[in-house]
């Protein structure tokens, strides 16, 4: 057999020496480097191994980075039927957050609510809707929510805390306290009922962190519902109604009907305000007069004598006397207080002037507060004492918003079962044994009755998030019923809707959102006994005076009672009044700042009733001498990311005089030498007498001849004075299609901030946090400019000079007068910004819109230097990926936040400028609808976010080419009369008319904002 | 060569022959760095790392880094812009404006004033890039063919005609600069010994060989640029100030701008110019090409703008109570007496009042005064700018929007890193290129006109080894003509 022939490579290969073979396998022998090393460690790679590594680890992560990142957007499989991408559905609810209550209209969008709108067939919030019940909606993405059951703080089953609950209630032996602050609920009052009937030793204790319970006690347990439309004559003695008190957004309906004037209407209510602390109330007041806290009750004493007694009336209250005396049946007085005295007096004098029946209503009486302080207190004593077995907290967190704090949680450590139904572990909840968190109210069935007669549903918007369950479920439960909550509720309807056809009666119910009837049980009158005039004239006069400086405690339109605090939306927020976002602070009068060598951000240590809270000062124009006041709803300790720690929590500071929460105290002030500067909005606050921004008259001067209240802007051209538009270097646009306007009435607008809130949900806008906002650069869109009057005007060039009367014009008065000015994109005909861009990115649009163009946006911000107006906002950072701001702008940095985003508007991206759009998305949406059915849009189809959530018809949106339009109609009839531009002389010509302010004064002197 | 009288001062003293001329030049190229340019260099490129650190947090984080707000949408960065871009200034002048006046003092000057007018429009660019939001998209200022759709630029707005007269000065100006380059590496090619250095100006400079006609077309070429930038001198400055002038900002909308922005730059150019001269020649010793009449005729130069611009100051005021307009009043008020007083202070001290010292002689002679004054004029024109900039916007009309605006570390991280990055390239300038025009300085000395003296083959330098003059002629005398070798 012949062998295969064998080649050799070379001479060496054939002769095999030991050195040939022991390198034939070395290719690069004469490099220095061998090719594997001696090492005995199996982790150092090899130099050939490594390179290879490295250059597949090059080649993958090249490969990897150059793949389009996946975008997870799963189609429907099995598309539900109401639900079409891209298209908003509408879901009629409603809000109440244990004071607060709005009835609601759900945008969702894919099953997701992105926005609450006011629903317009409410008889109670009439289509307006409140900045905290816009802001709502971004709660129900909160990642701090308790997202399911807990024990001691750790998850747990369901089943499992059931069983454990159940076991223990049965085998308490003391009382069962179920805590919450106002049910308006009638269905829930009778799951607790049901729940009491299964546990007999259960007691349902309300309490209202910012306690009402004094006109209860006055008003024999219940709360008369007021008509502040019926009243031409409004005395409200520190009761803020348009911001905080009971029902702001319903008072502010029926308040501006009879405030709003034009031509054929001149006459309007007016509105004395005595208050201890500038409220938003105060601040849209003909006169305000600034009292002492500790004087509140003796002027309620004085107006009642002037009225009711027959004496002559002290100077202070007499005008005020004078004209509720000459308006009989046609005034209203309201007030704020938390004592029964007071109360008592005010219901006397509304009986006295025959208002019982016309503008205050017992027969159908709110509901919106039955908190009781007394049967609270006694349940912090009991618990004290031991004698409670288990107590649940239903939305109730009395850790933190009882001036008795510390003796709740003293108390919480001895009873033997705690429970809460708080949505978070917060300051109670994270105390109590069992967390059993409610369901959000847009995942929840619930019914409500602000006020009897009128009934409002709740229906689930969206699947619960998490593993939670509705609070009467978790009643119904433990009371050892089967029936869900929704079934349960629906029963309790039939008795409301009727024997015909309920299923169809009901499903109207849920569609509208609003039904009448009642269903709530007959009210429970307050422990504490109701007491004489005379008692009452007695108990205010034996009242405790405070020496030295007086303190009251208040609260602010956007955080409240401090329930909402964990909401950024609210926390930037500016208050109405001082503008100052992000924490409270101490407000003092300028004259005891300069006293005591102030300056605003002085950290001072206030101290009353033995406790002590660190605030910054703020200096607050129309602050009473001798008096400060302080916020509540700040200082959180368990809110979550946004709400902790901002601000200092003021509650403690209140005291308990005769059973019931006192909100005012004498106080001592110190310096601590800290400084803690205050994150405003705005930072000056008079408007320097220029009249060409915004203007106000009498109405005085209004009924002599309406076309002499503004002063208009003239130009001086060959020809004489004349008219800004009459020269101009641009040629006019020709709107042949739509052309939209709007008209913002100064009369209407409170400055109550829910436009603020309605443009920042529906566009989307950043939430920037306090250090931004001190570096001033919010985001809002829409602001609302605020001006205290000053005691300087230009009137005084000729006496004092220039230079100190501009000096003395930076300076409000002392009880300044005040006039808000929403401030938004004026979408000017001429504008300034469109000129001076580089690139085109903002330009005009066929229908009148001043556009901007993100993607095309550089960010030079010459626009925003050429606004006159000044609403250009710019993206300083990447708000929704820079880690700086994912506390305080946190929904947009998860999957989970994100889902509140307007799918309909861009974020915009860092870098570019970004303004008021006139809400194009729901302009085109309006068009888009009107043209599906082959018609045009008609008049209040197309609504801005801001004109829709006004609580007072302020803002009207629409298009200027539609005669009929109320736009249109306003800018018509106004022209010549209120309707003014703003800095109209520019000639920048703004497609936003204001119609100048009036006010109800006494004198026809116009005082100089 | 041209007939200059015999009493005429020399524009260049100490008796220099050619060849003195080319040596003195040169040397400073051709000799190792001296320890005082390491330790100038090493200055400069740590405030150039202070400037690549604050633009890297700019362009990272955002304009948030900075201290601008809703209401002042610009404050350092076109203060800075406008600043470097008027001390840019002076160069053009002096280059093209004295050159089509045949002022021959120019030329010991012109090479670094130049140099500087490039190195300021580099430092000036930076601010609107780096002020734009999204600066990576700044080439949307340029219209070109895009694949955008029909988008085009915005041939209405200022900044867009700043792109343009920014551009044009910047490329005009290197024009003008290298060409006049061109003879003298030339001349350092031909003396460079080592490799590097050969290779290097031999490509710089562009094979010159000095022969008539190369000479003849780099007087052409002079000539032609000189007459294209003239104009540029005042559009560059016209057109920035046009940003401001027409826009409706009071304080801002004001039709004296250009001509007052132009003076004010001819005069921050001339102060900057002076602070860079007084330095580069006692660091180069170069005393005798820039000499004390140069000095003063700079300085003079300077008080006439200066006094210009404060006719301005004090007409924008009339104007503002001539016009009877409300905002326009209280723009200027508030400028002179509002928060920002201080600024409106610096600025009408250092800008009004101290040049008029230049009155006094000694003032104009003396070196010392001139280099503080020139600094105090370079401080006074940037507090102008920031005056115009930030007392305009921070209260315009709607007294809502009032703000203070107070810079961020990065703010001054910027502003002194642009002044590193200037000097940086300064430096580097001065050592590696000529800082004087040879070619140029040789048609101004006095003896191409009789008889001067001429290179005798021996360097007096080598031998004596400090500054001396050709054949013991003291630095300072004036030359004797009648010397003879």
């Amino acid at each position: 057999m012949q062998e295969s022939p064998k080649y050799w490579k070379g001479i060496e290969e054939l002769e095999s020496s030991p050195e040939f073979i022991k390198n034939a396998f070395n290719e690069f022998d004469y490099l220095p480097v061998s090719e594997s090393h001696g090492s005995s460690d199996a982790t150092v790679a090899p130099r050939r191994d490594f390179l290879k590594l490295m250059g597949f680890g090059i080649a993958a992560a090249t490969l990897a980075s150059c793949e389009t990142p996946v975008r997870k957007a799963i189609p429907y499989l099995n598309k539900p039927q109401e639900v079409d991408p891209g298209i908003a559905n509408f879901y009629a609810s409603s809000y109440f957050n244990g004071s607060e209550y709005n009835s609601v209209l759900v945008k969702t969008r894919e099953g997701r609510p992105i926005k609450l709108e006011g629903n317009p067939n409410s008889p109670v919030t009439r289509g307006g809707l409140s900045a905290r019940a816009q802001a709502s909606v971004l709660s129900l993405y909160d990642q701090s929510r308790l997202q399911n059951f807990t024990i001691k703080g750790k998850a747990a089953e369901r089943a499992q805390v059931d069983r454990e609950i159940m076991t223990k209630l049965a085998g308490t032996t003391g009382r069962i306290a179920i805590v919450s602050p106002t049910i308006i609920s009638p269905s829930t009052k009778r799951a607790i009922a049901a729940f009491a009937g299964r546990y007999a030793n259960t007691e349902h204790v309300q309490y209202d962190a910012n306690s009402q319970s004094g006109i209860l006690r006055a008003n024999g347990g219940v709360l008369p519902s007021f008509d502040f439309s019926k009243a031409d004559i409004i005395v409200s003695l520190a009761a803020d109604f348009l911001g905080t008190w009971i029902s702001p957004v319903e008072y502010a309906a029926q308040y501006i009907t009879n405030r709003k004037v034009s031509a054929d209407k001149k006459t309007m209510s007016r509105h004395y305000q005595f208050e201890p602390y500038f409220s938003l109330t105060g601040s849209n007041a003909d006169v305000r007069v600034p009292v002492k806290p500790s004087e509140m009750g003796a002027i309620t004493v004085e107006l009642y004598n002037a009225i009711v007694g027959g004496g002559t009336a002290s100077p202070r209250v007499a005008k005020a006397a004078n004209d509720l005396k000459a308006h009989r049946g046609r005034s209203l007085v309201v007030s704020g207080s938390n004592s029964a005295a007071e109360q008592t007096l005010v219901a006397a004098i509304n009986a006295a002037l025959g208002n019982v029946g016309a503008s205050v209503n017992t027969a159908t009486p709110s509901m919106l507060r039955q908190g009781d302080d007394a049967r609270m207190l006694r349940l912090i004593d009991d618990m004290n004492r031991g004698t409670v077995g288990a107590v649940i907290f239903y939305h109730a967190n009395p850790a933190y918003d009882h001036p008795q704090a510390d003796k709740v949680k003293s108390g919480l450590a001895k009873v033997p079962l705690t429970i809460s139904f708080n949505e978070k572990a917060d300051e109670t909840g994270s105390l109590c044994t069992y967390g059993c968190p409610d369901h959000h109210y847009l995942e929840s069935w619930n019914d409500f009755e602000p006020r009897r007669g009128s009934l409002s549903l709740a229906q689930p918007a969206i699947s619960p998030l998490f593993a939670t369950r509705q609070a009467q479920d978790s009643l119904l439960t433990w009371a050892g019923s089967n029936q869900s909550y929704y079934n349960f509720l629906r029963e309790n309807w039939r008795g409301v809707l009727g024997a015909g056809n309920f299923q169809a009666a009901w499903d109207k119910a849920v569609h509208d959102g609003v039904a009448t009837g009642t269903a709530s049980p007959a009210p429970t009158p307050q422990m504490a006994p109701a007491m004489s005039v005379d008692q009452a004239v007695a108990a205010i006069a034996s009242a405790p005076k405070p020496s030295g400086t007086e303190l009251v405690l208040y609260e602010k339109v956007a955080i409240g009672n401090g329930c909402d605090a964990n909401n950024p939306w609210l926390q930037e927020l500016p208050d109405p009044v001082s503008k100052a976002t992000w924490g409270n602070y101490v407000a003092v009068p300028r004259k005891m700042a300069e006293a005591n060598k102030w300056e605003q951000g002085d950290v001072l240590k206030v101290t009353a009733n033995g406790k002590a809270i660190e605030l910054p000062v703020l200096v607050q124009p129309g602050q009473p001498a001798g008096s400060v006041s302080i916020a509540i709803g700040y200082g959180r300790e368990k809110a979550g990311k946004v709400g902790n720690k901002v601000g200092a929590n003021a509650y403690p500071l209140a005291t308990v005089r005769d059973n019931a929460l006192v909100y005012m105290t004498g106080v001592t002030l110190e310096k601590t030498g800290a400084t803690s500067p205050i994150a405003q909005t705005q930072t000056h606050h008079t408007i320097m007498d220029r009249k060409s921004v915004v203007q106000e008259s009498t109405l005085a001067k209004y009924i002599e001849n309406p076309k002499e209240v503004t002063e208009y802007d003239k130009i001086a051209t060959p020809e004489g004075l004349e008219k800004p538009n009459k020269v101009s270097l641009w040629q006019d646009y020709e709107y042949k299609n739509h052309h939209w306007g709007m008209a913002i009435d100064l009369n209407s607008c409170i400055g109550c901030g829910s436009c603020v809130v309605g443009c920042q949900v529906e566009n989307n806008v950043a939430v920037v946090g306090k250090q931004e906002v001190i570096n001033r650069r919010e985001m809002h869109w829409l602001r609302i400019d605020r001006y205290y009057s000053s005691d300087a005007s230009k009137k005084d060039f000729a006496t004092k000079g220039k230079l100190d009367t501009y000096a003395a014009m930076e300076d409000p008065s002392e009880n300044p007068s005040v006039i808000f000015q929403p401030m938004l994109c004026q979408h000017c005909n001429h504008a300034p910004c469109e000129t001076v861009c580089p690139v085109l990115a903002t330009t005009h649009s066929s229908e009148g819109l001043n556009q901007m163009t993100y993607n095309r946006c550089v960010g030079t911000r010459y626009c925003a230097n050429n606004c006159p107006y000044k609403v250009r906002r710019f993206n300083w950072f990447s708000y929704y990926s820079n880690e700086k701001f994912e506390d305080v702008n946190g929904h947009m940095f998860t999957d989970l936040g994100r889902m509140v985003l307007n799918p309909d508007v861009t974020v915009r991206a860092r870098g570019v400028m970004e303004k008021c759009s006139f809400c194009v998305q729901r302009i085109q949406l309006g068009k888009l609808e009107a043209k599906k059915e082959k018609r045009r849009p008609m008049d209040g189809e197309v609504v801005t976010a801001c004109a829709q959530s006004c609580p007072t018809q302020a803002i009207v949106f629409g298009d200027l080419r539609d005669p009929n339009s109320r736009v249109a109609q306003i800018w018509k009839r106004e022209d010549g009369e209120r309707a003014f531009k703003v800095i109209e002389a520019i000639n920048a010509q703004p497609n936003i008319t204001y119609l100048t302010k009036i006010r109800n004064v006494e004198t026809k002197e116009v005082r100089n904002a | 060569m041209q007939h200059v009288s015999a009493v005429r001062e020399p524009l260049v003293t100490g008796g220099k022959t050619y060849h003195d001329v080319t040596q003195d030049v040169c040397r400073q190229v051709e000799a190792k760095p001296n320890i005082r340019w390491m330790a100038a260099l090493s200055v400069a490129l740590f405030f150039l790392g202070i400037f690549l650190y604050s633009v890297y947090r700019t362009l990272w984080y955002g304009i948030g880094e900075w201290g601008l707000n809703k209401t002042v949408g610009w404050a350092w960065d076109i203060t800075n812009f406008v600043w470097w871009v008027g001390i840019g200034h002076a160069g053009t002048l002096i280059s093209a404006v004295l050159l089509l006046f045949r002022q021959k003092w120019r030329s010991s000057i012109n090479r670094a004033a130049e140099a500087m007018t490039i190195f300021a429009v580099i430092c000036a660019a930076m601010f609107p890039v780096l002020h734009m939001g999204r600066p990576w998209l700044a080439y949307w200022v340029f219209p070109f063919q895009n694949t955008f759709g029909s988008l085009w630029v915005n041939f209405n707005s200022p900044l867009l005609w700043d792109v343009f007269a920014i551009s044009t000065y910047f490329t005009v100006s290197l024009v003008f600069w290298y060409t006049g380059l061109v003879p003298d590496f030339a001349t350092i090619r031909d003396r460079a010994k080592g490799p590097i250095a050969k290779v290097a100006y031999s490509l710089l400079s562009f094979g010159w060989t000095g022969s008539a006609k190369h000479w003849s077309r780099y007087e052409t070429v002079s000539l032609i640029l000189a007459g294209v930038s003239t104009p540029l001198v005042l559009s560059v400055h016209t057109i920035v100030s046009m940003d401001f002038a027409t826009s409706v900002v009071p304080g801002w909308h004001t039709t004296i701008f250009p001509p007052y922005f132009v003076a004010g730059a001819i005069f921050s150019g001339f102060a900057m110019v002076l602070t860079l001269m007084l330095i580069t020649r006692v660091v180069f010793k170069l005393e005798d090409y820039i000499t004390l009449e140069h000095i003063a005729l700079m300085n003079k130069i300077m008080m006439i703008t200066g006094s210009i611009v404060g006719v301005a100051y004090i007409t924008e005021f009339f104007i503002a109570w001539y016009s009877q307009v409300e905002f326009e009043q209280y723009a200027f008020i508030n400028r002179a007496t509002g928060p920002y007083w201080w600024a409106y202070a610096a600025m009408m001290t250092c800008n009004v009042i101290t040049p008029q010292l230049v009155w006094i002689r000694k003032v104009r002679y003396s070196i010392p005064l001139t280099f503080i004054l020139s600094i105090i004029v370079n401080i006074g024109m940037w507090f102008e700018r920031f005056v115009i900039i930030v007392t305009s916007l921070h209260r315009d009309y709607l007294p809502s929007s009032w703000v203070m605006f107070s810079p961020t570390i990065i703010d001054i991280g910027i502003y002194v890193g642009t002044l590193g990055l200037f000097f940086t390239l300064f430096l580097l300038f001065a050592k590696f290129f000529p800082v004087i025009n040879m070619a140029e300085v040789k048609t101004i000395l006095k003896y191409t006109v009789d008889n001067g003296p001429t290179y005798t083959g021996v360097d007096p330098h080598a031998n004596h080894g400090h500054q001396t003059t050709t054949h013991g002629v003291p630095a300072n005398a004036p030359v004797n003509y009648n010397k003879h070798d």
